[in-house]
């Protein structure tokens, strides 16, 4: 999407990530910071799941699943060893070895789409159950209880790295959480752009196709799968250092259903749409969890039966179409040849 | 021998559609197979390049075994492969198509190879930037092929590749595809149902029948239509 050679797809998320990132704190409250801190962990979950399904064509339905470890990894490994810096990385690297070890099983078994999907919900709700029936305090990690149906209050925040004594306060949470929300998505698209990323796409379109041109399909398959596990157990490390907070419903079948929603209506095969539906679907369940006139869940319901029916390709591609008056996102080139006379003169 | 078929057996579940065939190619070889619908003709292409599992037999290319090797390793030893329907990438622009089909081993860097084939598909050097699903059918067997020459296959396997095409792009593919069989000593297997195909491209050709090879014909015998019939059932 160029307009007089300029990338408007690259610059108009770079210069509003950057104009959030710094304007925000000038004119929101510390209340509304705090929400937007949680708008922008969930966009994170939202880019994980984008990630693997809108591009790798791998529908993940218990997507919490790695959520839910990352939280827990986290608030488990702090309370034991005090400082955030180790934690942090194990909270991305619990889920991200969880992914692999599923995916491996999955994928080098050349289990169909459908059963990967039950698969990974049933990896969710087998955590789920684990989780909430720990409440005795037989069940501990280390110093850390799990917690069980209660889950674990006062979990430690983050501090500067290898810094105990300097804990990061919620003004410092959202540039961190904003700013790795702007790391995330550009690596992403970065990655997209890479030889691994057209086999992903690829492999999306038709898996056969791509390994009798060479590709090892299992492989670029786990490894999108892995990328996604890890992204979701940073979103979840960051979901509860923000709310200092972890229950069993960070594994729940809800959070994976929402998190699908979320992607759903923003548009799969974009990484720009779940971040909006991430973010308005956030939104509205606060405002929503505020009165008591309609249920929550009764509302997702409709308005994924809305976006199924009448908006299947989500808003993202649709606006796109309205603006640009072009072809979808996910049926036009996801890449295009750079011009021909770059290309003859390095031949 | 570039490749070695022994004792081929293969099918889908408990049915055998393969059962025990054997042949081989030379280097630089091309050799045609006929057969009827059904008698095992994309079977056995999607055997070789390892989409379907051998249930018996050996098959050996340049030298190695390779009959337990998952189909990327097979691509990777040099095995290309044009299927039926064409099989781009339809979301993919043509450029990406052929950057898809590029193998890296380290003697071609990627922007040259796809060079030399936009030099050999004119026709697609017009198109880089559309997307593969925009194509008419005939432009797309051009980038199917395009693509599979692009990881630079010692041999080449064509399924049908003149299956709803339009005369011109046939032509335009057979002139194609012996300029790199004389020049770059490409092998070829081609399954097809067009003699005239056929006749022009391949230097023998294997009548296959349920599943075994049974004859081989020189291509100047595939002028002879009924003595075609009686054997394999393709004069027609």
């Amino acid at each position: 999407m160029k307009i007089a050679g300029i990338r408007l797809d690259l610059i108009v998320p770079g210069v509003c990530g950057l104009a959030l990132l710094f304007g925000l704190p000038i004119f929101l409250d510390l209340f509304s910071l705090l929400q937007v801190t949680l708008y922008a962990i969930m966009a994170i979950l939202a880019l994980s799941l984008a990630f693997i399904w809108g591009y790798g064509g791998i529908l993940c339905l218990g997507h919490s699943a790695f959520f839910g470890l990352g939280a827990y990894a986290y608030a488990i490994a702090v309370i034991n060893i005090g400082e955030s810096t180790a934690p942090f990385l194990i909270a991305i690297l619990v889920p991200t070895l969880a992914a692999a070890a599923v995916g491996y099983f999955m994928f080098y078994g050349r289990i169909s789409d459908v059963y990967v999907g039950v698969m990974t919900l049933t990896l969710a709700l087998i955590l789920f159950n684990v989780v909430n029936s720990t409440s005795g305090a037989q069940y501990h990690i280390g110093k850390a209880p799990i917690g069980g149906y209660n889950g674990l209050p006062n979990v430690p925040g983050l501090n500067v790295p290898f810094d105990p004594d300097n804990s990061l306060d919620p003004g410092d949470m959202y540039y961190l959480c904003m700013g790795l929300l702007i790391v995330v998505y550009f690596g992403l698209r970065w990655l997209l752009t890479t030889r691994f990323g057209r086999v992903a796409v690829a492999i999306r379109e038709n898996e056969k196709r791509v390994e009798f041109i060479g590709y090892d399909s299992r492989l670029h398959k786990l490894a999108t799968f892995t990328i996604g596990g890890g992204l979701a157990g940073l979103a979840g490390c960051l979901f509860v250092n923000w709310g200092a907070y972890v229950s069993p419903t960070t594994f729940s079948m809800m959070q994976s259903a929402q998190v699908i929603i979320w992607v759903l209506v923003g548009g799969v095969g974009t990484l720009f749409g779940p971040m909006i539906g991430a973010v308005a679907l956030s939104w509205l369940t606060v405002e929503v969890g505020s009165q008591q006139l309609i249920d929550a869940n009764l509302l997702f319901g409709a308005i994924l039966l809305v976006f199924v029916l009448l908006v299947p390709r989500g808003i993202m591609p649709v606006l796109i179409d309205r603006v640009w008056g072009r072809i979808s996102l996910p049926r036009r080139p996801v890449f295009t040849a750079p011009p021909v006379a770059a290309r003859e003169g390095k031949r | 021998m570039i490749l070695e078929i022994d004792d081929l057996h293969a099918g889908y579940g408990r049915i055998p559609i393969l059962n025990g065939v054997s042949f081989g190619v030379g280097e630089g070889e091309a050799v045609g197979i006929l057969g009827h619908n059904g008698m095992g003709k994309t079977t056995l292409l999607r055997a070789l390049v390892g989409q379907l599992p051998l249930t018996g037999g050996h098959l050996r290319f340049a030298g190695k075994e390779i009959g337990r090797d998952p189909s990327h390793r097979r691509a990777r030893a040099g095995i290309g492969y044009v299927p039926q329907g064409r099989a781009i990438f339809p979301a993919l622009s043509v450029y990406e198509n052929l950057r898809m089909g590029y193998i890296p081993r380290g003697e071609e860097s990627e922007e040259g190879t796809i060079n030399d084939i936009r030099a050999i598909f004119p026709r697609l050097d017009k198109l880089l930037d559309r997307a593969g699903g925009a194509l008419s059918g005939g432009e797309q067997q051009l980038l199917s092929l395009a693509r599979a020459l692009c990881g630079k296959p010692k041999l080449l396997l064509l399924d049908e590749p003149t299956e709803g095409i339009q005369p011109s792009i046939i032509e335009e593919i057979i002139e194609i595809l012996r300029q790199l069989h004389r020049f770059q000593n490409l092998a070829i297997i081609v399954v097809e149902q067009s003699l005239d195909f056929i006749a022009q491209l391949s230097e023998r050709v294997l009548l296959l029948q349920k599943g075994t090879i049974t004859r081989e014909v020189s291509p100047k015998q595939l002028a002879n239509a009924s003595l075609l019939d009686d054997l394999a059932g393709v004069g027609e």
